[in-house]
């Protein structure tokens, strides 16, 4: 129907190796951009742009990061939510200690950290593979917890081990009024904090998953990303012809961990507000897990699928069961049911595509190109 | 054709599904969002609660047509107790109802914190009864905060009077070794620094021991208590399925179950039952007792459950759960009542709620007339003071119920005040807050 590729000829090879070949695709993807950039600041509502979007923005983000060293490099980790905590109470230190930086640079930054800190517990990856990998990865899990739970200047000496965000502008406090860079002054809005508009979190979460998402699409169509799937997919083969074992699994961890760290930054900066160990616990890990599983290994795409039906489905089913189950059924009843269709919602779709939402998107898009004969 | 119907279908689901604001001009409707959690591992303390503070408010719409005329009216949001879906909860409901949400009850330290914040910038009055960050007590840093009734080092004071009352007096306390069994989140963690406080003033020592969310695991925290620490004292400081486990934990070990001290999370129904014998002769802290014989929590079961309009399974009425709601139920309720004999009979916003919660109190007589005599202790709010100095109680469980021990057993002021002080001021410096006007604790901010 509308998804045909008739008449789309490639003369270069730059158009050839666009991201998106197609013109349908490239459509798609700036339609979705300018939606998701104009909409949910329109519609003014705080619920849509806060607990719904940025939140999947951020899991979408740290589901990417896993994605990259699970799906691409096969790797399987259970230190993601070791890996978002480091950037997590970094940024905030950073921010609180250093408040002439931008924001963004102080992401950027902590990503830096997650990702050092990704390296060193990576190393277990060139001995052991699988299962015993994932077990060796949850050490970070551990450690890494027990040390923001038990270092008090790490949440600035915090009764209840709480971070919470400083109020930040975009630029830092060199762009304020009367700093060297004023200039910066009329465009420096506030972007974290109980002040900052929720607008403004929005928008400058999904910049950064934005920028993020589009490099990593790059990255896993290079010589990086060959090289991570050649160790996925048979490393004895891939150190064979050439790939060097040690950097590309190192590399695929710093990566991964750069993306986790980001994530765990903007959990704490743009969405909650503050944090606690306790919101990068061994639960965070899984759930993270999960949704790559449920999204599809090995599929940019898939992270965000499967971030949206983790993070949406619970709220989605609490809001049909409250409107629907008004008097009929107990609140306790209602709570349960919700759980009990989670669930089977999870074993129904792994069932009938055990390659995650990422593959279903592929199929759909393979019979519209086929349409209206699809076989 | 099929095709269209589906969609329409799916369209119809949808537009029934999307919250809609309530815009009902004809009935005066006071709103509370209920962030409750019927499932998980705290599903005990989350239905009970509720089930309570839902059952008086429809006690008072059913007996009394509403508070002067004006129904109170809630909805639910499961949280499951995880703080990420407490927002989303906070942010869904806020701004349902007239004014929006009149005060919001997270029931969960973890959720408050992710609160504090943005209630403050929505201006929502947050009631942290029993729980939360304690130095919101200083109303004049955290305007919109109320860990009413007794916070949580206040509570810590009292149970370490009532371990010197068991020594024979707070002087005999010197060089006895007290284990802190806490739950590893900011709940459980909240009382450590008053410990340390303590434990320098009295000279007894102390030691912390982490348990992990959900709590399952205390083999070896306990091993370590029983056998190399050897305490005199346990405090419990659990939450959930935590309570029974340390309990089962300490009489495989063979510690003593009459030595273990629990906080007031500590102490229900739900906690003793599942850990049998174990139990027999623990003690635990309450700003409440559990019971049914209290008049108000007759009415509830005439009137509310008669009507068939429980929250909660009769058979849980009078539980300490239940009874916690209740009480939170008559200071939200109290509170809308004194803001109307300033504003008018009508529906308050956020602002003027505060503003009842501020001049919050609820003398003997009061209790006594609201049917609650013996359920509460008498209570004053301040500006300053958001906690209300609300003394402590203690109970034994005998196997089948909880025996009050003690008389209310006042907090030590003394000690927590100037801990609050530095904390809260050390909060407004990294905050960049200015306190409001007047700054010793108790005097009028203006």
């Amino acid at each position: 129907m509308f998804y045909r590729e008739v008449g789309q000829y490639k003369s270069s090879y730059p158009a050839d190796q666009a991201i998106f070949p197609l013109t349908n695709d490239r459509i798609g993807v700036i339609l979705i951009l300018l939606i998701a950039y104009i909409w949910p600041p329109l519609s003014g509502s705080q619920y849509l742009m806060g607990p719904i979007l940025t939140q999947l923005l951020v899991f979408g983000l740290a589901a990417l990061g896993l994605n990259l060293l699970t799906g691409y490099a096969g790797q399987v980790s259970l230190g993601t939510g070791g890996f978002m905590a480091v950037g997590a109470f970094g940024c905030y230190n950073l921010v609180l200690r250093l408040p002439e930086i931008p924001l963004v640079i102080d992401f950027i930054l902590a990503g830096l950290m997650a990702a050092a800190v990704g390296v060193i517990f990576g190393i277990p990856s060139l001995r052991i593979k699988g299962f015993y990998l994932a077990v060796a990865t949850l050490a970070s899990q551990f450690f890494l917890l027990w040390i923001f739970d038990h270092v008090g200047w790490f949440t600035n000496y915090d009764p209840a081990g709480v971070a919470s965000a400083p109020t930040q502008t975009l630029f830092g406090s060199l762009a304020h009024e009367g700093g060297p860079l004023d200039f910066l002054a009329p465009i420096d809005v506030i972007v974290s904090g109980p002040n900052a508009t929720p607008e403004a979190k929005y928008i400058l979460t999904l910049s950064v998953v934005v920028v993020l998402a589009l490099l990593a699409k790059n990255l896993v169509r290079g010589m990086t990303g060959r090289a991570w799937m050649a160790i996925r997919d048979f490393d004895i083969a891939a150190e064979i012809i050439g790939i060097r074992p040690l950097r590309t699994k190192l590399l695929a961890f710093a990566i991964s961990s750069f993306y986790c760290g980001v994530a765990g930054a903007l959990y704490v900066f743009t969405y909650v507000g503050n944090a606690d160990t306790e919101a990068f616990d061994l639960i965070r890990s899984f759930t993270i897990l999960f949704m790559i599983i449920i999204g599809g290994l090995g599929s940019i795409m898939g992270s965000f699928l499967g971030a949206a039906f983790i993070v949406l489905l619970p709220p989605f089913l609490n809001i049909v069961a409250s409107n629907l189950g008004e008097g009929t059924l107990s609140g306790a009843a209602l709570a349960n049911l919700e759980l009990i269709v989670y669930g089977g919602t999870i074993v129904f779709f792994l069932a009938v595509e055990p390659l995650g939402f990422a593959r279903m998107w592929q199929i759909i898009k393979e019979k519209l190109r086929q349409w209206p004969f699809p076989y | 054709m099929k095709l269209k119907s589906i969609v329409l279908s799916l369209t119809a689901m949808v537009m029934s599904v999307v919250p809609f604001s309530v815009s009902q001009a004809q009935d005066m409707e006071q709103f509370f969002p209920a962030l409750v959690y019927r499932t998980g591992p705290y599903a005990a303390g989350g239905s009970g609660f509720f089930g309570g503070f839902e059952d008086y408010l429809a006690l008072l719409n059913l007996r009394d047509g509403g508070i002067n005329g004006v129904k109170m009216v809630w909805e639910e949001c499961e949280t499951a107790y995880n703080s990420d879906r407490g927002v989303e909860c906070y942010e869904r409901l806020k701004n349902q109802g007239e004014h929006g949400a009149t005060v919001v009850h997270p029931l969960s330290t973890g959720i408050t914190y992710r609160l504090i914040e943005r209630a403050t910038a929505d201006k929502i009055p947050v009631i942290s009864m029993g729980y939360g960050r304690t130095d919101a007590t200083n109303g004049k840093v955290f305007p919109w905060i109320f860990p009413l009734i007794t916070n949580y080092w206040s509570q810590n004071t009292a149970k370490i009077k009532y371990i010197g009352m068991q020594e024979g007096g707070m002087g005999n306390l010197q060089g006895k070794k007290i284990a802190n069994l806490h739950h590893e989140s900011s709940y459980g963690k909240e009382t450590i620094p008053v410990l340390n406080v303590q434990a320098e003033k009295y000279g007894f020592e102390v030691k912390h021991y982490p348990v992990a969310h959900p709590g399952l695991d205390q083999k070896a925290a306990w091993l370590d208590i029983a056998r190399r620490y050897k305490p005199d004292y346990v405090i419990l400081r659990g939450w959930g399925v935590m309570n029974p486990t340390a309990l089962k934990e300490a009489a495989r070990v063979g510690y003593p179950a009459d030595k273990i001290v629990g906080v007031w999370w500590s102490g229900a129904e739900e906690d003793v039952i599942p850990a049998g014998k174990a139990a027999v002769g623990y003690v635990a802290a309450g700003f409440h007792p559990s019971g049914s014989d209290f008049p108000v929590i007759a009415e509830m079961l005439d009137i509310v459950h008669g009507a068939g309009q429980g929250n909660i399974s009769p058979q849980r009425v009078g539980t300490i759960y239940y009874n916690r709601g209740v009480v939170a139920g008559i200071v939200t309720t109290e509170a809308i009542r004194i803001a109307q004999e300033k504003y008018g009979t009508k529906v308050l916003s956020g602002e003027e709620m505060r503003w009842g919660l501020e001049n919050l109190s609820i003398s003997a007589e009061r209790i006594k007339e609201l049917g609650a005599d013996g359920l509460m202790a008498p209570l004053t709010v301040t500006c300053a003071d958001h906690e209300g100095g609300g003394p402590v109680k203690f109970s034994r469980w005998d196997g089948s119920k909880w025996v009050e021990v003690t008389d209310w057993i006042e907090t030590d002021k003394s000690i927590v005040d100037p801990m609050i002080m530095d904390s809260s001021m050390a909060y407004a410096a990294e905050k960049g807050i200015t306190p409001r006007a007047g700054m010793s604790m108790g005097s009028d901010c203006g």
